[in-house]
């Protein structure tokens, strides 16, 4: 890439997200403006996968709303995350867990890493 | 000043606005321009200012280019491209103008460039035809552009007609975008959404001719 471009997309770049790894139990804080107000939203689960690099990066977190599987993307380093925290990490052999959608209950549960 | 610019296109980059919301942008090296002449409406019938755009190579330029920028004692140009005056101020022969004396940030600029050349393409590439069943009956004729014409009323093709030929590698404008950045030192500048042409395409940035 070009010095100008990479420049002009390092400014939109974080430097106090967390050391995010596929297979992290991570809670990811988003504002979310309802009206004229902004407030924060939890999203808790298992990042499934990382995506792209610099400022493109985002990641992907699965979890099981009542009984059904929500997946939602994030730009990693949106302004719109207030913060994300690693609950647990666990150890996984894959890059993209997608084979967690096919998955339920005790299945679906990734060993502690040690 | 003047009402535009020579420069090239750099690419295309991400530009994150204060709400977090991402937007593509282009980036374009402006210059180096010297001005190389300047029409009068005494001496040429209008007022304008011929710009110079980057260093031709010394075997490339024909003696009466030559002669042409010796006046403003400055090298033979790649590009000799001509802007109106827009706003006051004093412009002299062989100065150099950067991004920054031409365009701020939030200004309406429209961008032309020679667009990506495509080769003599079909009708369906071209002009988003349809194309043909690709089966029931369908035979050697899947991506035609199908009946030119009538019968011997009107006798003729009418003028206009789509059909297949040379796409792209053509001058092309893109209208009303947003200097979203005016960058000093490196004197380049963004512009909102794309801009006709590859990367390392030359490219002209005029203030916008029929503003939103």
């Amino acid at each position: 890439m070009n010095k100008l471009i990479e420049k002009l997309e390092a400014r939109a770049l974080r430097n106090d997200l967390p050391d995010l790894r596929v297979g992290d139990s991570v809670r990811v804080q988003v504002k979310i403006v309802e009206g004229d107000k902004e407030r924060l939203q939890v999203f808790e689960g298992v990042v499934i996968r990382l995506n792209g690099g610099a400022s493109r990066a985002s990641f992907t977190v699965r979890k099981i709303s009542f009984g059904v599987g929500v997946e939602r993307i994030f730009p990693l380093h949106s302004s719109r995350i207030e913060k994300i925290q690693v609950v647990s990490r666990a150890r996984v052999r894959r890059a993209r867990l997608y084979y967690l959608r096919k998955q339920s209950g005790r299945a679906a549960r990734l060993t502690a890493s040690t | 000043m003047l009402s535009g610019l020579v420069g090239r296109k750099i690419g295309m980059a991400r530009i994150v606005d204060a709400g977090g919301r991402p937007w593509a942008a282009t980036v374009i090296a402006l210059g180096p321009c010297v001005v190389t002449q300047l029409k009068t409406a005494a001496n040429d019938g209008y007022d304008a200012v011929q710009v110079g755009f980057e260093r031709a190579k010394p075997s490339r330029v024909t003696r009466a280019q030559r002669g042409h920028v010796a006046k403003a004692e400055v090298a033979a140009p790649v590009v000799l491209q001509e802007f109106r005056r827009r706003a006051e101020g004093e412009l002299k022969l062989g100065q150099a103008l950067s991004a920054a004396d031409v365009f701020q940030p939030g200004d309406t600029v429209d961008v032309s460039g020679i667009s990506k050349g495509h080769g003599y393409a079909g009708v369906i590439k071209r002009h988003h035809f349809a194309g043909f069943p690709g089966s029931r009956g369908t035979h050697e004729y899947f991506r035609h552009g199908g009946s030119i014409g009538n019968r011997s009323f009107p006798g003729r093709v009418r003028k206009g007609l789509r059909m297949a030929g040379q796409m792209g590698n053509k001058k092309a404008t893109a209208l009303n975008l947003t200097v979203m950045e005016v960058m000093a030192e490196e004197n380049a500048i963004v512009v909102s959404g794309a801009v006709p042409g590859a990367a390392g395409g030359i490219v002209t940035v005029r203030h916008a001719a029929r503003p939103r």
